[in-house]
């Protein structure tokens, strides 16, 4: 191919020096700053290859490694933390809540660990959802709420099986095992609603009182008032855990279900961490 | 200067020429992807715990794959603080030695998953999968409640023989069990006592709440709360988790 460069009259700039059917094109090099930029970039890389470990089986000169730099960074927060954590690992939630710089860096630190924990299932704000996921807000327990029982359900869970001491009960499945028929758990279900005044047939409710004295009132009271030793919930309020239609409250007499909390406290947080935490849950609304 | 280097017309010109420095080019591509491979086997930390994933776990993999899970969601905690503080331990090349492909991914649109086992109750992950906005307002998440359907695992011994090729150590007593173990691990009072044997530190639980039957949930739920918990890291030694 004939290759003559021609000055373009309009642009002033050269030509590549080829020729198409008499269409020819501009010869525009890359920019300079362009090109020294990126010559740069290659002797960059050939610099950052030799310090950092980029070969397998060589480190670099540096001798850097990410995880050992991250291991350490943490090891010097930890560090900076330690006196207090101490502290606070050796205290029982109610020195902590007493002791104001205690109880300063436990809210302000139980905030962070709710937030990464427990907001899933408690909410961000400990307000729960409905479905099993009780809210930490208000005063209506099924453990307890003292700081003392609120310590022991985060360090041992609830059903989990991964603590002996383990909150732990079981409802019976009144329904799917046929311990009642579906006109009692009615009749059931019509008692429990004349806790909250709620029933709307006042002889089926009449019919339930008998069966629920029997097979109901030995964990959740004579009266509805629920018994935190089983975890068992007060039926006389409008706080209810899988909800408080008939449709809901026939439902859970038939086929009872259970929530299930991790056990933070055996490996999973650091003991000070949970007490932390105990603080902070406690001060959501509902601490006793 | 350099003027040697910005005429093509030379390479252009000579076929020959132009063909070797291609060859050249193409191999130093080639090579800086491939000569690493062959010293993966060093980069596996030698910690305990790793075991493939049981029958009902793949198959819930399989679905996170299918769904695309890994377009929201990373399953690699990387060795940052914030990260160790959120996440837990920065994870391991060992924790993901069975997976094929691997679910690192870099787009979190979502936490990342990689030591999400055992952080909630199997509860909290079937509703939250129906209707994640029910349990986290703030969620972009879509619900998936079309997996309580039922899984069909027809096919599970040649899944587990596939991956058998791609190098991960299912023994034929696994491949011949793999039926009857998805339906053990999916109902919490089924006979287990050789699906524990295969399978060390594997749970059984009605996953989606209902043992009655083994559905995609079950699958899902049994992979996202085994992710991560297979090292135990309290037993971990600075010196097993050294890559040359």
């Amino acid at each position: 191919m004939p290759t003559k460069i021609e000055k373009d009259s309009l642009t002033g700039r050269d030509t590549t020096g080829h020729e198409w059917d008499g269409l020819k094109e501009l010869n525009t090099p890359l920019p300079k700053w362009w090109l020294w930029t990126f010559y740069a970039c290659i002797a960059f890389s050939a610099v950052w290859v030799v310090i950092y470990p980029s070969i397998p089986g060589w480190r670099g000169t540096s001798g850097w490694i990410a995880r050992e730099a991250v291991v350490a960074e943490v090891a010097e927060a930890n560090a900076r933390n330690a006196p207090m954590m101490a502290r606070l690992r050796e205290a029982t939630p109610a020195q902590i809540a007493a002791d104001p710089e205690m109880r300063a860096f436990a809210t302000a630190g139980g905030r962070v660990a709710f937030a990464n924990n427990c907001a899933g299932c408690h909410g961000a704000g400990g307000q729960g959802a409905v479905g099993g996921f009780p809210s930490l807000a208000d005063d209506d327990w099924l453990w307890g709420g003292t700081l003392e029982a609120i310590q022991h359900t985060i360090r041992h869970g609830i059903r989990s099986n991964e603590s002996d001491d383990q909150r732990q009960s079981q409802m019976p499945r009144f329904g799917a095992d046929g311990l009642l028929t579906a006109a009692q758990i009615n009749d059931v279900a019509e008692h429990v609603l004349s806790f909250t005044g709620r029933a709307t047939d006042q002889a089926a409710a009449g019919r339930g009182a008998p069966l629920y004295a029997e097979q109901c009132a030995s964990c959740h009271g004579d009266r509805g008032e629920g018994n935190r030793e089983f975890g068992a919930p007060r039926l006389t309020d409008q706080v209810w855990l899988y909800g408080g239609s008939k449709r809901d409250i026939v439902a859970m007499i038939g086929n009872a279900r259970a929530g299930v909390m991790p056990a933070w406290g055996q490996g999973r947080l650091d003991p000070a961490i949970v007490n932390m935490l105990t603080v902070y849950v406690h001060s959501l609304g509902g601490g006793e | 200067m350099f003027r040697w280097l910005r005429d093509h017309g030379v390479i252009e010109r000579n076929l020959i020429l132009m063909g070797v420095l291609t060859l050249i080019t193409v191999s130093i591509g080639g090579l800086v992807q491939i000569v690493p491979l062959f010293a993966v086997e060093t980069t596996i930390e030698r910690v305990s715990g790793v075991r493939p994933y049981t029958p009902l776990e793949q198959m819930g993999r399989d679905i996170y794959v299918r769904e695309g899970c890994y377009t929201c969601h990373s399953q690699m905690v990387r060795p940052f603080r914030d990260e160790l503080e959120r996440y837990g331990h920065f994870s391991l090349a060992a924790e993901s030695m069975y997976d094929h492909p691997f679910q690192w991914g870099s787009k979190r649109t979502g936490p990342d998953l990689a030591r999400v086992g055992g952080r909630y109750s199997d509860d909290w992950h079937a509703a939250h999968l129906r209707s994640p906005r029910a349990l986290v307002p703030a969620s972009v998440m879509p619900p998936y409640a079309f997996l309580d359907r039922p899984l069909d695992y027809s096919d599970i011994q040649d899944r587990l023989r596939a991956l058998r090729i791609a190098g991960v150590p299912y023994s034929d007593e696994m491949i011949a069990n793999a039926r009857a173990d998805i339906e053990a691990q999916a109902r919490p009072d089924a006979d287990a006592s050789g699906f524990q044997g295969r399978y060390a530190r594997a749970r059984q639980a009605a996953f989606d709440g209902d043992p009655g039957r083994v559905t995609e949930m079950d699958a899902l739920v049994a992979y996202l709360q085994m992710l991560g918990t297979l090292v135990d890291f309290r037993d971990v030694t600075p010196a097993q988790l050294r890559q040359p």
